[in-house]
């Protein structure tokens, strides 16, 4: 199951308003580490598919919002939990860093 | 079990996966999960590879050589190595999905990491203007000032694409002339977005939230001095990626995989090394995949000298581990 997609029009309903804890994951096409990272969130969010949400915000087609949170570096996967960003990894990782730096989130 | 499998996607991985493929070895390729095609996936143009006269884009290059060393019946894993066991006749491989991998050979490219600053405040900024990627990251600093820190290739090239977003590039640089070739020193100089600052050496990064200045100290005069930037981007040299195999292969005294003369024969026997992570000097795209090309016959040269009976358990299925206990086999690659 791929991460879906989330946009300016539905931010607030698909992130902010989530009941679940919701993981965003800020990237775009030019950057080969957010590329290489991307099918390893698939599969996280496919096994924790009760526990955690993962949408994708492409920043190029976006950029208020990456602006409103200060994204300055990509990959930028950031936990949401009742609208407030609780955790923020930045950079590509291998599946099980990933894993232990969003464990809180997972069980 | 396989004949052999090669550690590391950059150039000289690959390059040793292509012609170990062509050799019938059946290569197994550790790619990595999030750096597979190495280094030149976060460059733009490559310039200086041969054959490519209009320049191709690095990660272009790097799928054509994926493409190439696939061809010719590599197989990609796109995982990490955990840990690796190197001695004995058969080595073996433990991948971060659990898996472990067994050969006869292993041919270690796995190239070599960017180096950091070493600030306290490198670490607390980092993905608040502290970056070390300027095509993933150039992007989000449209009309900012900002630093670029290196002067080598790699920072001209990137100060240069910078530009392209930022209003003002200053380049920081701890010695009085660049190491960049004349070709990219030339375009850095004529663009009228990048003033260099020589002599300085970066002691310090500000910002409460972000970054928002630099701490430069004079190397000729000791004076320190902050120079606002609201981003830093930071291409200061690599170091070799060793840190799987410390206690196993000797290194050298700059840190790189120790190897035998121009051969890539380091100190275990049936494991080679290939690329940035044997080589302090010179570390091109073309230099890795010659050497990539001088492991990969090394490792064939090997292998032709162990007995049939051992090859023949190196199939190419990759099936379970197979143990090898006939004294007089053991003895024989010893």
């Amino acid at each position: 199951m791929s991460a879906r997609a989330v946009t300016e029009a539905t931010f607030d309903q698909e992130v902010i308003n989530n009941e679940k804890t919701v993981l965003v994951d800020f990237w775009a096409e030019w950057c080969g580490p957010c590329r290489a990272v991307s099918p390893i969130l698939d599969q996280i969010a496919a096994e924790h598919a009760d526990k955690l949400d993962i949408v994708k915000l492409n920043v190029d087609e976006h950029p208020a919002l990456a602006a409103k949170y200060q994204i300055t570096s990509i990959p930028a996967m950031k936990v949401f939990q009742k609208g407030e960003v609780v955790k923020t990894v930045i950079g590509a990782k291998p599946k099980p860093a990933l894993e232990k730096d969003l464990a809180d989130y997972l069980v | 079990m396989r004949q052999v499998i090669i550690i590391g996607s950059g150039p000289a991985g690959y390059t040793a996966a292509i012609y170990a493929a062509r050799a019938q070895l059946h290569p197994l390729l550790i790619a990595s999960s999030v750096e597979a095609g190495g280094e030149l996936m976060n460059t733009t143009d490559v310039e200086n590879f041969p054959g490519f006269p209009e320049g191709i884009m690095g990660p272009d290059l790097m799928m054509k050589m994926q493409e190439q060393a696939e061809r010719f019946g590599t197989e990609v894993v796109l995982d990490d190595v955990e840990s690796l066991d190197l001695t004995g006749p058969i080595k073996s491989v433990t991948l971060g999905n659990g898996e472990t991998h067994e050969a006869l050979s292993v041919i270690f490219a796995t190239g070599s990491a960017y180096r950091k600053l070493g600030l306290p405040d490198e670490e607390r900024l980092s993905g608040r203007g502290v970056s070390w990627c300027a095509t993933c990251d150039g992007f989000f600093f449209k009309g900012k000032t900002i630093a670029m820190v290196g002067g080598g290739d790699s920072a001209m090239e990137e100060a240069t694409f910078l530009t392209r977003f930022a209003d003002k590039v200053y380049v920081v640089y701890r010695g009085e002339t660049l190491r960049a070739s004349k070709i990219m020193q030339e375009r850095a100089f004529t663009n009228d977005k990048i003033e260099f600052v020589y002599n300085s050496t970066v002691v310090g990064i500000t910002g409460e939230n972000a970054v928002d200045g630099l701490t430069l100290k004079n190397s000729v005069t000791g004076a320190e001095s902050h120079l606002p930037v609201g981003g830093v981007f930071i291409a200061i040299g690599n170091d070799p990626r060793t840190h799987l195999v410390h206690q196993q292969l000797d290194l050298t005294s700059d840190g790189t995989i120790a190897v035998a003369g121009r051969t890539s024969k380091t100190s275990q026997t049936g494991v080679f090394a290939a690329g940035d992570v044997i080589d302090p000097s010179y570390r091109q795209a073309i230099t890795a995949a010659a050497s990539g090309t001088v492991a990969a016959l090394d490792a064939e040269h090997y292998l032709s000298t162990l007995p049939q009976e051992l090859l023949s358990q190196a199939s190419l299925a990759d099936a379970e581990s197979a143990e090898i206990t006939d004294p007089t086999l053991v003895a024989a690659i010893n």
